[in-house]
Parts: structure tokens; C-alpha cells; sequence
């Protein structure tokens, strides 16, 4: 698919030719900020640069936060809170690096499910979405293993139940496990792995969004219409599009400016509200938390893992059919990872001609219920598996399933979309008066 | 617009939720109006110091605060001690010092003592390490207008004591309100006047607990005023940018995007 017709960068003085002959750098800065953008965009399309602040943020405090920090299973708590009573602005640090993971996950489900809404996912952007998938779950494993480096409580018996996860993997579950640990239980070699990982990580999916940015500025942005910019000539397009530069990179701005109001609201006056009080508890082997519960972002999927049990008769059966190999323990992971991977399949699960859930009227309200789905999902992940919270998390979970694998394929069919737009300027022209009348 | 607001505050409440932990069977906990709480609370410096001689008289017997230094105290934002009582006070407990291969008196410098008694914990972070609301229905929306509750907790099980004892296996447990699952093994280590203070302030048993509360507060988040000031800094600075960006923006579309159409 060819991109979307715009002016490009033009050396003008002879020093700009001559790098320019060497190294385009300047002409991939100028295409990239100048790239025409759908004018239409709404209020939903600001969480890439939320996200992109929250990455460059964590990073930044990381680094030195690293510069403080001690990864032994002796030294790492009292390294932590020396880094909250002695090291100068310590304390901010870190409750900007420990409130930033939420923040980042906010953004990024936000994120998440306006593409899910606006059918951002569909052809031609199915590898933009894959690759952002790839970044969700690097996130993940980096948020996993950055909770496990204060050595708290949660840190240490987190990180026991979801390392014991892999080991649920039949047959080769155990060596799997021992090799993340590196030993036979969480200890020193675990908190130092996780400690270079969790530095390591980042800089990959700076790689990752990096190719999530190119893959989507070959296909150009979606928008809230779902309809194609058009391409045809450069005079078309730009009656589609305002370059992103300056129109929406001040939007952008303005709408993270004021997220970060809420933001250091937070982490000033109410900097644990998320975290959990166990986690200032010394990491203790011999002592186990009443009730694990992961951060607030994993619930979902911990619901959907423990939703699961032994006594649901899906898992009774695929049991029987495998012969024991998925037992119910497995049947929960194969199920947590398969919620992400039936949302990464969403492309191909959804049938529909319209790309938009705005002119998608029964699209539209299972979506709604989806939204408040995740929302069940992520209170009961809190709650004690225990009657009724077993039940609400197993209807939860199997609505979390039925969505993609069987709602999005059927309503393509049975659906009477409305028609959209012809365009996006009559889309634009019928939203706001023109500012020369 | 309202809408969405709504919606987002919500979904803000319900993320919260989530973090909060499910106590088993949860002890009672009171709601204390402590001086700090709020976006405009600040640490009661005398309180501190009342706090501080409770922690020493009675809690120091068996509990440590092993995270944090004796230097500290001197600290803007907590008791706030002048710097020769700091040294007064460091000098009364002794330390081993690996370099002298003997001990002797600490420094402000050093930390407090670690707990002498091997089931006490530290209380460095204790106000921090309890939650003391939990609902409605477990999801901690209540820790947004109370906080978490680790002080109200602190203070709850100080006065928690219903003066009921048992015995099993040799040691004595004691009814108390606050615990969750009822039965503590720490005697009840508070009563009306067990401390004189020098202020003359009220010493019976309650406000005893209340000032022991406050300096754990402190121990576990010294830099709160700091933190505090930051946040307000920050809030202001980032809405005045707010407001700027917003009118930049609205400048710049102003050319290509008119008012929104009433029927649209």
C-alpha cells in the first residue's frame, strides 16, 4: 500500500545536501513529524504519546533509581528504602517509577480498546496491531519483574506463583521453571535475572514501538470513521488530512498535560493508593501473604487463570480428551495466555465489511459489555477464589472468549452495519462548520 | 463531556479496587482524624516529639525501626530535634562496631536499634505495611476519603485490648479488637499515664496511642511534607501549562475546524 501522498524534505543549503547525500536523517525526522494525519481524529487517539511519555519517563527514573539500588536478597529492601529516606528527590523517584507502571498500563488498555472499538486492527494494520501486542507483553513481563525487585512480600511470593505458572507446562514445566529462577525456588539468582531483565526490556520495546510507528505510518492512521484517507493525488489527501505537526502534536500535548495533573496528584498526595501495604513487609520464604494478589493491570488475566478450576466441566473434558496432560493447573495458563492471544487474533476473528464500531449498532453493545466484562474480571482477580466470586470470574472469563471467537466472526454476518461516511472531510464538514463562513 | 468524565472516574475507582487486599478476618480498625491527612495535612511536630518519647518509654523495649537514622529526627518535616539532643539521643543506645571490635555509643548517624525481641517486628514501615480499610465489598474505594488506615490500624490495636487473655502452649495471647483473628500475643503495652509529658499534654491512653501512631507515620514516610510540596508544584505548574497548551491548540485549529455543529 503506498503512503499517503506529501510534500518531502528538500535540502536547501549545501551543508544539508551534503548530509542529506550521506545520511537522510533529517528527511526521516521531517517525514515522520510532517506526516499527514486524518483531521478527524478524537480525544482517543492521544495514548500513543501518553504512552510514549510514560516510556521515556520510566526509563529515566530507572536509570537512576538503578544507580541506588542493590539487587541481593539481603541488601535490595533496606536498598529501597534507602532510596526513600537518603538519596536526595529519592522518594520522588520512585513513587514517579512505581505510580508510572499504572499510568503506563492505563494509557496502554485505553489504548488497547479504542482500537478494539474503531476497528483500528483491520486490514491494513494487522501488523501494526501484532507488534503492539509484542509491546503489551513485554510490558507485562517488564512490570512482573520490576514489583519483584523491592523484595517485599508480594515481590517474593508474585513472583513464586507466577514463575510456578510455567512450571504447570507438562513434562518439561519443571526444568522450565528452574532455568527462569535459576535454582529451585526464588532466591538471590531470581531477583539478579530480574533485575537485568527488567533493564534489558525496555530498550526492547523502545525497538518495538519504534516498528510499531513505521508499520503505521506506511498504512497511514486510522480514525474514528474507519474510511481511508485518500490517496489518489496530494491535493485528495489533503482535504483528509492536516500534517501532524503542528495540529496534533499540540493536541497531543495539551491532552498529556493534563493527564499529568492527575498523574502528580497521585503520586504527591496518595503515592500507595495503588500498591499494596504487604509490599513494605520484607520478602520473608517462611511467611505467606493470606491472600496474592498481583498489581491492579494483571487482574484480568489472574481472574481469567484462576477462573479455571478442576470441578468446571470444559476443563473435566479436555482433561479426558488429552489424557491428562491439560490438567486444570495448565488449562488456567493455556487460558491466561490465550486471552491475549485471541485479542492479538482480533484481525482475523473480526468479519466484518465496516471497520468502525460507529456504524456497527450491535457491534457497539457487545463491545460496551466487553469493557465492563474486563472491568468484572478485574475485581475478582482481587477477590478470594470462593463462592460467588468462582462463578463470577468463570461467566467473566468464558464472555471474554466468546466475544473474540465467536461474537466478532457471527456479527460480521448477522450485522446490518449503518452506512459511514463517503469520506473523511464530509465526515469533518458535518461535525464542525467551516471557520471562513 | 460529562459523560466521560464519569465514566473515567469510575473506571479510576475500579482500578484502585483492584489493589486493595482481601483480609481474611479482618480486625476492627478506627477512623483517626490524624493531622497529615489530605492533600493540605502536615506532620504535627510536637505530636512527633510526644510520639517519639511513647516509642522510646514503651514500644522500644521489644520493637526496632531499624530503617531509619537517628539523624532523621533533626529533619524539617518531622520532630524536627535540635542537633545536640539528636546526639543525646543517639549516645543512649549502644552499637557494635565492627572497626573498633567493641561497642560503643551510637551516632546520630546510625540507625535506631533492630527489635530486641525476636517476634516484634520492625516498625520502621509498619504504618505503611497494614491496610486498615478495606471495603465496600473489598475494593478499597473507601482508602480514597479515609487513606489506607496503616496509622488508624497502629492506633486500633494500641487501644484495641478488651482485657480477655488465654493460653496455649505456653503462651499468653490477649483479646484485642483490632487483630485480625482476635487473639495478639503483645501485652497490652499502653495505660492512662504511663507517659509524662514535658508539654503537659494530655496522657491518657488514647492520646498516648494517637502520638505513638503519628511518629511511626513519620518513621515510615519521612519525606511526606517534601513529597507533599512537590505534588502541589507540580499540580500547579502542570495546569497553568494545561491552560496555555489548550489555547495554543485552539489557536491552531482555529483555521481549519469551526464551531461544532448543533445538529451533528
Amino acid at each position: 500500500m503506498a503512503g499517503i501522498p506529501h510534500d518531502h524534505y528538500e535540502p536547501k543549503t549545501g551543508a544539508e545536501k551534503w548530509l542529506h547525500k550521506r545520511l537522510p536523517i533529517v528527511g526521516l525526522l521531517y517525514d515522520t513529524l510532517m506526516i499527514p494525519t486524518p483531521k478527524n481524529l478524537n480525544w482517543m487517539w492521544i495514548w500513543g504519546i501518553v504512552l510514549t511519555f510514560c516510556l521515556v519517563m520510566q526509563i529515566a527514573t530507572g536509570i537512576v533509581l538503578a544507580m541506588h539500588y542493590t539487587p541481593h536478597v539481603d541488601m535490595a529492601f533496606a536498598s529501597v528504602e534507602h532510596i526513600m529516606r537518603n538519596v536526595n528527590g529519592g522518594h520522588m523517584l520512585r513513587y514517579l517509577h512505581q505510580n508510572g507502571g499504572s499510568l503506563f498500563f492505563v494509557a496502554v488498555y485505553l489504548h488497547i480498546f479504542r482500537g478494539l472499538y474503531y476497528g483500528s486492527y483491520k486490514a491494513p494494520r494487522e501488523v501494526t496491531w501484532i507488534i503492539g501486542m509484542l509491546i503489551y507483553l513485554a510490558m507485562m513481563a517488564t512490570a512482573f519483574m520490576g514489583y519483584v525487585l523491592p523484595w517485599g512480600q508480594m515481590s517474593f511470593w508474585g513472583a513464586t506463583v507466577i514463575t510456578g505458572l510455567f512450571g504447570a507446562i507438562p513434562g518439561v514445566g519443571e526444568s522450565i521453571q528452574t532455568w527462569l529462577l535459576g535454582g529451585p525456588a526464588v532466591d538471590n539468582a531470581t531477583l539478579n535475572r530480574f533485575f537485568s531483565l527488567h533493564y534489558l526490556l525496555p530498550f526492547v520495546i523502545v525497538a518495538l514501538v519504534a516498528i510499531h510507528i513505521w508499520a503505521f505510518h506506511t498504512t497511514g492512521n486510522s480514525n474514528p470513521t474507519g474510511v481511508e484517507v485518500r490517496r489518489a493525488s496530494k491535493a485528495e489527501a489533503q482535504k483528509d488530512t492536516l500534517p501532524f505537526w503542528p495540529y496534533f502534536v499540540m493536541k497531543d500535548l495539551f491532552a498529556l498535560a493534563v493527564i499529568l495533573v492527575v498523574f502528580f496528584a497521585i503520586v504527591g498526595f496518595m503515592p500507595n493508593y495503588l500498591g499494596h501495604p504487604d509490599n513494605y513487609i520484607e520478602a520473608n520464604p517462611l511467611v505467606t501473604p493470606s491472600h496474592i494478589v498481583p498489581e491492579w493491570y494483571f487482574l484480568p488475566f489472574y481472574a481469567i487463570l484462576r477462573a479455571f478450576t478442576a470441578d468446571v466441566w470444559v476443563v473435566q473434558l479436555v482433561q479426558f480428551v488429552t489424557f491428562g496432560i491439560v490438567d486444570a493447573k495448565f488449562f488456567g495458563v493455556l487460558a491466561m495466555f490465550g486471552a491475549i492471544a485471541v485479542m492479538a487474533l482480533a484481525p482475523w476473528l473480526d468479519t466484518s465489511s465496516v471497520r468502525s464500531g460507529r456504524y456497527r449498532p450491535m457491534f457497539k453493545m457487545w463491545f460496551y459489555l466487553l469493557c465492563i466484562d474486563f472491568m468484572v474480571l478485574m475485581w475478582v482477580g482481587a477477590r478470594p477464589a470462593e463462592f460467588p466470586y468462582d462463578w463470577i470470574s468463570l461467566i467473566a472469563s468464558a464472555y471474554w472468549f466468546a466475544y473474540f471467537l465467536v461474537i466478532l466472526p457471527l456479527l460480521g454476518v448477522i450485522e446490518k452495519p449503518e452506512a459511514p461516511p463517503a469520506t473523511i472531510e464530509e465526515d469533518f464538514k458535518s461535525h464542525y462548520a467551516d471557520p471562513a463562513e | 463531556m460529562f459523560r466521560k468524565i464519569a465514566i473515567s472516574a469510575v473506571s479510576a475507582l475500579v482500578l484502585g479496587a483492584g489493589s486493595v487486599m482481601a483480609a481474611g478476618v479482618a480486625g476492627h480498625t478506627e477512623d483517626v482524624a490524624f493531622s497529615w491527612e489530605g492533600p493540605f495535612g502536615t506532620y504535627d511536630e510536637h505530636q512527633m516529639q510526644r510520639g517519639l518519647q511513647v516509642f522510646t518509654e514503651s514500644c522500644a523495649a521489644c520493637h526496632g525501626l531499624k530503617f531509619v537514622p537517628i539523624r532523621s529526627l533533626a529533619d524539617e518535616g518531622g520532630p524536627n530535634l535540635p542537633d545536640d539532643q539528636v546526639r543525646a539521643y543517639a549516645a543512649q543506645f549502644d552499637i557494635f562496631d565492627a572497626e573498633l571490635d567493641d561497642t560503643r555509643p551510637r551516632k546520630p548517624t546510625d540507625m535506631f536499634p533492630v527489635s530486641g525481641l525476636s517476634n516484634a517486628p520492625d516498625l520502621s514501615l509498619m504504618a505503611k505495611a497494614r491496610a486498615g480499610f478495606h471495603g465496600p465489598a473489598g475494593t478499597g474505594i473507601t482508602q480514597l476519603f479515609k487513606g489506607i488506615g496503616g496509622p488508624e490500624y497502629i492506633y486500633s490495636i494500641l487501644t484495641g485490648y478488651t482485657g480477655e487473655e488465654k493460653e496455649e502452649v505456653g503462651t499468653t495471647f490477649y483479646a484485642n479488637t483490632a487483630f485480625p483473628g482476635g487473639w495478639i500475643a503483645m501485652a497490652p503495652p499502653l495505660s492512662d499515664g504511663l507517659v509524662e509529658y514535658a508539654d503537659g499534654h494530655d496522657n491518657s491512653k488514647h492520646h498516648i496511642a494517637q502520638d505513638a501512631a503519628a511518629f511511626l507515620m513519620w518513621a515510615a514516610e519521612p519525606k511526606m511534607m517534601a513529597r507533599k510540596q512537590a505534588g502541589f508544584t507540580a499540580v500547579i505548574f502542570l495546569t497553568v501549562l494545561s491552560v496555555l497548551l489548550y489555547l495554543t491548540n485552539k489557536k491552531i485549529w482555529s483555521t481549519v475546524k469551526g464551531p461544532k455543529r448543533k445538529d451533528a
